[in-house]
């Protein structure tokens, strides 16, 4: 028989203080809201980066890079401990991971095995067949190497993100070797992806007094040189001769920053050294005076400056052809470290605030308009059962909200899209509640028996129908990147909420209407 | 249904940068640009091959561009060097990079996701009403319905993105939840008459029928109100959406049920 449920009115009061508390934070802006009383909740639904404007990259770690430089450290390796314990050998070169070697005479083979152990890591295996020794890395290694170059990464990456000033980035690993970063707000993202993507690595090695020129007429380089390009490709001097060995590498450095030098007042980017560094760097300095240090990123000549004096101070200045920015970007590099590999972008998708701001205009304006028409829809059709359902969307889009705020979900448009289409699907369970009464009633049941029954039949279709929708939107967020999976997260709520309105709310609302009010005949 | 394939397989899909890869810019000017001599700008470039048309009004410009695989110039450079061509005071509303690889592991996941919840509704009904007829029937409405949005996405050349995806996934679990209705209606009616099948079908069509069309309305209006105002960026999705309704609404009453009988539902297996 119908009656009121105690318990359902508790709960649905309950639900309804509760909606009211997460959505309370919504009214207010961001930095307002931490000023809340404790007592209320401070959660709030997050915009998405399509609606407030920012950048999402995905960036892939090009780990291999950093096996096949291990590769060509072991050839080294292997060449010292052969020399050292006076092996002859031949044909040592790298593989992808790994190196071979042939050990000229076979009866040493396991003296030179034992030899090149003592001198190698843990992960590096050693295998022999005749007098050829095959050396590989284990899987295990291959998969630290990976994961420590990408976690290494991540680690510059936010440095370098940090530094930048981006307010509340987000940086995280995905899958094996990729790293989402999510700059929210940003103003110049083109700025923060050339930070992110540079490998910095900075080299001091000494300049080889023999010009290019001179090399190309020898036709061939000086032994223990390379060439290599000037950074700036507008300056005098093209191209350098560089003497191969690193002397100190960016790692050795404590600080950097932009600056102008007071003699010359063009930018340069001061730096210094930590101790070890500074030792070193004051004994280079002594060693090669009125020699010229060639300084490299990324095996690009930043700078060659004569050495006038011995510098133990382990401070210096960089003075390349700076503005204030490259300069700004250098210290930033300098200071955030190099990465351990390449990295590139795979996937960008920046949205400028003001598509932001007229996204969330127009999803507003959808939303209001998309209400009012299924509003008065509803009353045309259903006269005062239209009103319960219009008084259940409402209430539908409260918990709706309140629920995003409470589970502090991103809002993106496809989301604020899925919130309309609730609006208009919502009704499908009161609709299949009413068209259901409405066809008891025309078989001749008494009013109160008709409800009763209606709610009855219904609501094992209503579980049925929008349980396949359900499906579809978990797929859908198991599935979806950022944007879809907001729409996924805005659907299945909504598909939630509107089953408690229709079954539980509603059902409340027309029971005491007819227990209340007694009507003789329904208009439905 | 043969004619969406049939435009489908012609015509094809105007697959968007998510599933291609490639650049894709919305940019707005202060007064709205002439496009030829833009096209001519950016020809001269040489950026790969590029795509310009107006997005929702005379002063959004939409660029797509192509990554070329084997050009040395990087992503930043190629919207480097069309910022640089473009005014300074220009707003750029969307920049959007996805590498040939990501793409590729895009339109797999699309693929995955949408035979997955085609698979995964198929079982759910499969059981829920205890006979593979239904499962199979409302399987091939789905099919339907996949298809002639898929026919839809060819015929008006909206571009095909992940979006479109959703929309898809989305008119699937629109559609099932009508031809759920109804099955639900024929399950009821088949332990309540003697009629036959035939007419039982019929009458459980008529009974949901009022239903079907009133959610529908109720549907198509929030959608034409998103459609209308929701902003360029949707559009696409949302108009996919409504096609959806309107096929979906058809397909579960003239097709999902039909076919209960065509694959040979006998009534007696429901009542053992």
């Amino acid at each position: 028989m119908l009656k009121i449920n105690k318990w359902n009115v508790f709960f649905v009061l309950a639900v309804c203080l509760t909606a009211i508390y997460y959505i309370i934070p919504n009214i207010y802006g961001k930095s307002e809201v931490t000023a809340l009383p404790k007592f209320l909740s401070q959660k709030q639904v997050n915009l998405g980066l399509d609606l407030q404007g920012g950048s999402h990259l995905l960036l892939e770690v090009d780990t291999k890079s950093v096996l096949k430089e291990k590769s060509e450290d072991l050839v080294d390796d292997i060449r010292k401990s052969l020399r050292k314990s006076k092996i002859k050998y031949s044909n040592l070169g790298s593989k992808i991971t790994g190196a071979v070697v042939t050990i000229t005479d076979p009866e040493k083979i396991t003296t030179a095995k034992n030899s090149i152990k003592e001198n190698i890591e843990k992960g590096i295996l050693i295998e022999e067949s005749k007098n050829k020794l095959n050396l590989f890395f284990s899987d295990e290694y291959i998969i630290d190497t990976r994961a420590n170059t990408v976690e290494q990464s991540i680690e510059v990456v936010r440095k370098r993100v940090d530094e930048s000033g981006t307010k509340e980035p987000s940086i995280q690993r995905q899958g094996e070797e990729r790293i989402v970063v999510q700059l929210p707000g940003i103003k110049n993202p083109e700025r923060v992806k050339a930070l992110i993507g540079r490998t910095a690595k900075l080299n001091f090695h000494m300049l080889d007094p023999t010009t290019v020129e001179l090399a190309e007429q020898r036709g061939k380089l000086p032994p223990g040189t390379f060439k290599a390009l000037n950074a700036d490709p507008t300056a005098y001097e093209k191209q350098f001769v560089v003497k191969k060995r690193v002397l100190l590498t960016g790692e050795r450095l404590k600080n950097a920053a932009a600056t102008v030098d007071a003699q010359t007042g063009r930018y340069v980017v001061a730096f210094e050294f930590d101790k070890k560094g500074a030792k070193k760097f004051a004994k280079v300095t002594t060693d090669n005076t009125y020699q010229r240090l060639a300084i490299l990123l990324d095996n690009k000549v930043i700078s060659a400056p004569q050495i006038r004096e011995p510098i133990t101070g382990g401070q210096g200045n960089i003075s390349g052809n700076f503005s204030p920015e490259t300069a700004n970007d250098l210290a930033v590099l300098l200071r955030a470290g190099s990465l351990p590999a390449p990295i590139k972008v795979l996937e960008e998708r920046t949205v400028g605030p003001s598509l932001g701001i007229d996204s969330i205009e127009a999803g507003k304006k959808a939303l209001v308009i998309g209400f009012i028409l299924v509003i008065v829809f509803m009353i045309i059709r259903y006269r005062v059962f239209g009103i319960v359902a219009d008084f259940a969307i409402i209430f539908n889009i409260i918990l709706l909200i309140s629920m995003l705020s409470a589970i502090e979900a991103t809002l993106t448009m496809p989301g604020i899209a899925g919130i309309v289409l609730t609006v208009g699907m919502a009704v499908d369970a009161n609709v299949l509640v009413f068209e259901r009464i409405k066809e008891e009633i025309r078989s001749g049941r008494s009013i109160l028996n008709s409800i009763d029954l209606g709610y009855k039949f219904a609501i094992k279709t209503i579980l049925d129908a929008n349980f396949t929708t359900l499906i579809a939107a978990l797929l859908l967020y198991n599935y979806g990147s950022g944007p879809i999976k907001g729409f996924a997260v805005t659907l299945s709520i909504g598909i939630l909420t509107s089953m408690f309105t229709a079954l539980i709310l509603t059902k409340l609302i027309v029971t005491f209407w007819v227990l209340k009010l007694k009507p003789k005949r329904l208009y439905i | 249904m043969g004619l969406s394939a049939f435009l489908f397989l012609t015509k094809n899909l105007n697959l968007g940068i998510d599933f291609k890869g490639g650049i894709m810019v919305e940019a707005k000017f202060s007064e709205a640009p002439n496009l030829a001599i833009l096209r001519d700008k950016i020809d001269k470039l040489q950026i790969g091959n590029s795509e310009i048309q107006e997005f929702g009004d005379s002063n959004t410009i939409l660029f797509r561009l192509e990554k070329i695989d084997d050009s040395n110039m990087t992503q930043e450079q190629i919207i480097q060097k069309l910022k640089n061509e473009l005014d300074d005071d220009t707003d750029y509303r969307r920049v959007e990079f996805v590498g040939p690889k990501v793409g590729k592991e895009l339109k797999s996941i699309a693929i995955k996701a949408v035979l997955f919840s085609l698979i995964a509704m198929f079982i759910y009904i499969w059981f829920r009403f205890s006979g593979w007829q239904f499962g199979l029937g409302a399987l091939v409405a789905l099919f339907h319905d996949v298809l002639s949005t898929m026919g839809f996405f060819s015929l008006t050349q909206i571009e095909f993105n992940l979006a479109s995806i959703a929309a898809i996934l989305t008119i699937a679990g629109y559609s099932i939840n009508d031809t759920v209705v109804v099955f639900d209606r024929i399950r009821e009616n088949l332990v309540k008459t003697d009629r036959a099948l035939e007419e039982l079908l019929n009458q459980s069509i008529n009974q949901t029928l009022s239903r079907t069309l009133m959610t529908s309305i109720t549907t198509l209006l929030a959608l034409l109100a998103l459609f209308i105002f929701g902003g360029e960026v949707v559009k696409g999705f949302v108009s996919a959406m409504m096609w959806g309704v309107l096929i979906g609404t058809y397909s579960s009453i003239f097709i999902a049920s039909p076919l209960i009988l065509f694959f040979g539902f006998k009534k007696v297996e429901e009542k053992s």
